[in-house]
């Protein structure tokens, strides 16, 4: 960015030593606060009542399969990229109750689940959770249905943005064009500054709930120097994927792909977990139950969370449609990056690589896309390699 | 178009007026609001939710007429759990309705042109609200089609309204069975047997076909034999459905929402996935 247009830039500078002024406010306006903290080995999202409860001076350290928490040698609060643990969580809980029922003479009442959401405050959202937030937005709020309760956890939602510093081993969101930096979608965006002498986060709004709480804090306004201080922040980030995935006609590749042997090789190692659904944060499907107490006097439907990894996903009566793991990894992978572009008008990835550092194998979303693509060339190198032969 | 409730996930009480067994395990279900009288109107091919109390909830298809929506008519063959208890309930026994849903069959889009309908078993329930409507309205068609298909003799849907239609003049009506048992002096073989000898004009001719997926496959290779554009082929397609309203991930059948933008499929829309196996 040109520093003359960032002379008129309304951010502003938060000192490290102010963060608590930012909970402060958040609070005073209601907003029940969540954020990243360290549990049981990782970087969770949970209750943080002040800066203190972030991970400060934490990096993680991330590759297929592979998580680890490893300290840095500086005192960044967000100095790591993302856990296993994504705003869906909150958004789209795990498990929530949709209705009950009492039996009352001859029938039963049903009550819809009351829908009165927390205000609540996200610290951290990274960009590509942004994105990933919209992506549900469209599921949920897109089409010729809305969910109410969604609807209604969403709008008494604020974001607190965090442009990344640190690119995990993982990220490709350069790839989805989903990151480093939050362009929007957020209410306010915070890029933290590590120097040797000052520490300190460029802070700005993006809506006008944003613009209200950051007017509050009165603080100074950033100048072209910090303001070139956050921008290469991020430029390096952005420098320093872990991954990347070339997206060039990946709708066509993989529609043209059903029959590619490859999904037969990850079938051999795909385990049908589960894990890289649960972890990934644009993946939406749930099932429900139905439950009755005893006496049959109360019944209730829960929704939770599911997967298309299980065998029970695709169950009609008769058996089950996908029976093959092939066939439920290809589900998967296909539904991420092609069949959600018809659906929603956009990938189904982010480039978050949770599923990559999530999947107890290692299964590597780039690299099965990369083995697809390359097996369309397969022919060329194949005849090289017959001339190279004897 | 439909009226949906605003929170499509909730089921609203409705109470059962009236249950007839149609065979072994099949059975139709007439019912009305339980909040007092209420319309519903759907499109022929559309589906519900049904909600069995403490039990869990199906989808089923409408199977009553569009032109008389103030009593919602499901014939629903017996399965599993939740279809063995919607066969238990008795009339002014309550259950949870959601919907309707879906975009059902071509019904306005085939004026003009000669409609086939083929059915295999149950298949014939989805199809018979369109049936109703080609005969309301029977002046905007050609030749009218129906050949259906079951396992035996004794599976065989709605018989007395076969018998009335196979009594018009203009509805050409034929059943087949599988096996043939006791007197039965009609047709023996698969439904697709019938295609090659029926009467309509390949060339203008809008096909409408539910049953199981192979039957519906082999009546698409057959109609296509006779000449009938792939693009006139309608199928309804069935996967695994637990909200209906495009949230829940279930339904997905490559880029659709079966739910959503099915059950009701141009054949040409759905054919290349057809193809694959296990999708
Ligand atoms: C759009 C649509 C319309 C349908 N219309 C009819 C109809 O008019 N008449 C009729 O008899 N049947 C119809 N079915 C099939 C009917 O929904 C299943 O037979 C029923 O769900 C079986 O449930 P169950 O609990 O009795 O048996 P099980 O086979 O034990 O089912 C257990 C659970 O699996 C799921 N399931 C099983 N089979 C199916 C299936 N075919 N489709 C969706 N979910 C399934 C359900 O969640 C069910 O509760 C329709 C299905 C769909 C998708
Ligand atoms: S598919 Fe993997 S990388 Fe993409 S958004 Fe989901 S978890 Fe992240
Ligand atoms: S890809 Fe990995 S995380 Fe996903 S289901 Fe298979 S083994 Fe589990
Ligand atoms: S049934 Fe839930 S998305 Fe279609």
């Amino acid at each position: 960015m040109p520093t003359g247009d960032a002379q008129q830039s309304n951010s502003s500078i938060l000192d490290r030593s102010q963060l608590d002024l930012l909970f402060g406010a958040l609070a005073e306006r209601g907003y029940h606060i969540v954020g990243p903290r360290v549990r049981d080995g990782a970087i969770v999202y949970d209750d943080v009542a002040s800066s203190a409860d972030l991970p400060v001076g934490w990096k993680d350290e991330q590759d297929g399969g592979k998580y680890r928490l490893v300290r840095r040698n500086d005192e960044a609060v967000f100095g790591y990229a993302v856990g296993p643990h994504s705003w869906k969580r909150y958004l789209h809980p795990p498990l929530v109750r949709l209705w009950q029922a009492t039996r009352k003479p001859g029938g039963f009442e049903v009550t819809p689940e009351p829908i009165n959401p927390q205000k609540t405050a996200f610290i951290g959202v990274r960009s590509c959770e942004i994105h990933a937030i919209q992506i549900q937005d469209k599921v949920f709020l897109g089409g010729p249905h809305v969910d109410v309760a969604y609807k209604a956890r969403r709008e008494n939602a604020f974001l607190v943005a965090l442009n990344c510093g640190q690119a995990g081993g993982t990220c490709f969101c350069v790839s989805m064009k989903t990151g480093p930096k939050a362009q929007s979608g957020f209410d306010l965006a915070l890029t933290e500054v590590i120097e040797k002498e000052r520490h300190y986060f460029l802070l700005e709004a993006g809506s006008d709930a944003g613009a209200e709480v950051l007017s509050a804090l009165t603080l100074e306004p950033a100048g072209p120097e910090e303001l070139a201080a956050a921008e290469r922040v991020v430029k390096n980030t952005a420098a320093h994927m872990g991954r990347a995935l070339d997206t060039d006609g990946i709708k066509d590749l993989l529609y043209r792909n059903y029959e590619n042997p490859r999904w037969d090789q990850v079938a051999n190692r795909c385990l049908t977990c589960a894990n890289c659904t649960m972890v990934c944060p644009t993946c939406f499907c749930t099932t429900v139950e139905d439950v009755t107490d005893l006496g049959g006097e109360h019944a209730e439907r829960r929704q939770k969370w599911d997967s298309c990894f299980t065998l029970d996903f695709s169950y009609i009566h008769g058996g089950s449609v996908r029976p093959s793991a092939r066939s439920r990894y290809r589900q998967w992978m296909t539904h991420k990056l092609g069949t959600w572009i018809d659906q929603f008008g956009t990938s189904g990835c982010v480039g978050c690589g949770r599923c990559i550092t999530w999947c107890p194998v290692g299964i590597d979303i780039t690299e099965e896309t990369r083995a697809i693509r390359e097996s369309e060339t397969a022919p060329k190198r194949s005849a090289r390699e017959d001339a190279n032969g004897d | 178009m439909s009226a949906t409730p605003i929170n499509p996930l909730v089921p609203e009480p409705w109470k059962v007026q009236r249950v007839h067994r149609d065979t072994a395990d099949t059975f139709t279900m007439e019912l009305e609001s339980a909040g007092g009288k209420r319309e519903l109107p759907f499109a022929a091919g559309q589906f519900n939710m049904l909600y069995v109390y403490g039990v869990g909830e199906v989808p089923i298809s409408i199977s009553g007429n569009p032109t008389k929506p103030s009593s919602i008519v499901h014939t629903t063959r017996e399965v599993g759990p939740v279809t063995s208890a919607l066969r238990k309930l008795k009339p002014s026994d309550h259950l949870g309705l959601r919907g309707p849903f879906g975009v059902g069959w071509p019904v306005v889009e085939a004026r003009g042109a000669d409609v086939v309908i083929v059915a295999g078993g149950i298949g014939l329930a989805p199809l018979r609200p369109a049936l109703y409507q080609l005969l309301a309205a029977r002046n905007y068609y050609g030749k009218v089609v129906l050949l259906y298909g079951t396992r035996t003799p004794a599976d065989i849907l709605f018989r007395k309204e076969l018998q009335n239609w196979h009594s018009r003049f203009d509805l050409e009506v034929h059943v087949t069975v599988d096996r043939a048992m006791g007197n039965w002096n009609g047709n023996v073989g698969v439904v697709t047997t019938l295609i090659p000898r029926a009467p309509f004009d390949p060339h203008s001719t809008v096909a409408m076909v539910c049953g199981p997926e192979v039957m519906m496959r082999f009546t698409v290779q057959e109609l296509e034999k006779r000449g009938v554009g792939l693009e006139n082929i309608y199928l309804s397609m069935e996967r695994n459905m637990k909200c209906a309203a495009g949230f829940c991930g279930h339904c997905q059948f490559g880029p659709a929402f079966i739910c959503r933008d099915g059950p009701v499929f141009r054949y040409d829309h759905v054919q290349p996935l057809m193809a694959v196996r296990e999708v």
